[in-house]
């Protein structure tokens, strides 16, 4: 990544462009996607497709072209899918908000998990006071049963 | 109840698979759908025509082909446009990126399908009508305006359920 900046910095400026054209330029060609090599961008790709979008996209900024008139020149002939950074419409909306609701869903089951975790212990069934005794005396009694000297 | 969740998470993910495996990406739909075709003037391959353009494309549904003598797909699709513009079907070939001379003798090894041949040297048009990698055929109406188009090599398949009904639809 850090070679492919300083490769771009190191060609200087482009032909037939005056500084300020040359900086838009870079800006526009790496946010063009090339559409035969679909995940490369125009600047990186050599493709004479890649090629030839360059060369109209530099051919328009000598024009006087604004960015958004050379981008939705090409999006009038490619779609937007030429933009690797799509715009936000109706198509596009999962795409955009997906990541988001699907974050607010995993934040909306964490809290109910948390929340379901979180029940009072069981409580001890109460003693019945009168069962432990009765089982208190017969215990003795048998005990003092088997104390007893035999005869 | 317990694997609710699960399975619906489950069926969620296979939806979204199953449109992603049956859209092919290299398919990039065109916005140029439902418009007029892009305007254009070109000579015709050799010279004959001396020009090409829009008005040429009116009055009847035509296919128009992209194609080049150094395009692999177009040698795919050539039998099937043979056999198309034997049917009587209009086809205008335009050949895309390719110098005169290689074009004309493609045609002539291959055999011709096309009422008349534009050439299409630098790729003016075809960065016009958003061609991005040839064979493309875009169907026309009578009017003049994109119906459909077809990206890579036309088949049988896509002739018959695709192209056909567009044609037969207005001849």
């Amino acid at each position: 990544m850090t070679a492919l900046v300083f490769a771009a910095v190191a060609q200087a400026q482009t032909a037939g462009l005056n500084a300020e054209q040359d900086v838009r330029y870079h800006q526009l060609i790496n946010e063009l996607r090339c559409l035969v090599c679909q995940n490369q961008t125009i600047a990186e790709s050599n493709a004479p497709l890649a090629v030839d979008l360059k060369e109209q996209v530099k051919k328009q900024l000598t024009e006087g072209k604004t960015n958004v008139e050379i981008t939705t020149y090409l999006t009038d002939r490619y779609g937007d899918f030429v933009l690797y950074r799509p715009p936000f419409k109706a198509n596009t909306l999962l795409l955009w908000a997906g990541p988001f609701v699907l974050l607010l869903g995993a934040l909306i089951w964490a809290l109910w998990f948390m929340r379901s975790s979180r029940k009072p212990p069981v409580q001890p069934r109460p003693v019945d006071e009168a069962a432990v005794q009765k089982l208190l005396n017969e215990t003795r009694a048998a005990l003092a049963a088997q104390d007893e000297p035999k005869p | 109840m317990r694997f609710a969740i699960p399975i619906m998470l489950m069926l969620g993910v296979l939806a979204l698979l199953g449109f992603g495996l049956t859209h092919d990406p290299r398919e990039v739909p065109s916005p140029l759908i439902g418009k007029p075709a892009p305007a254009f003037t070109l000579p015709g391959l050799g010279g004959t025509p001396p020009q090409l353009g829009n008005a040429d494309l009116k009055g009847r549904p035509v296919l128009v082909n992209f194609f080049a003598s150094w395009c692999a797909g177009c040698r795919v699709e050539h039998p099937l446009l043979m056999q198309l513009a034997k049917q009587g079907v209009e086809i205008i070939g335009i050949d895309y990126k390719d110098t005169d001379a290689d074009g004309a003798q493609w045609l002539a090894r291959h055999g011709n399908p096309y009422r008349v041949v534009a050439a299409d040297a630098q790729g003016a048009a075809g960065l016009d009508w958003g061609v991005y990698g040839v064979p493309e055929t875009y169907v026309l109406s009578s009017e003049g305006t994109i119906l459909y188009k077809h990206i890579g090599p036309v088949t049988e398949a896509a002739w018959r359920e695709k192209i056909a009904p567009l044609m037969g639809g207005k001849s």
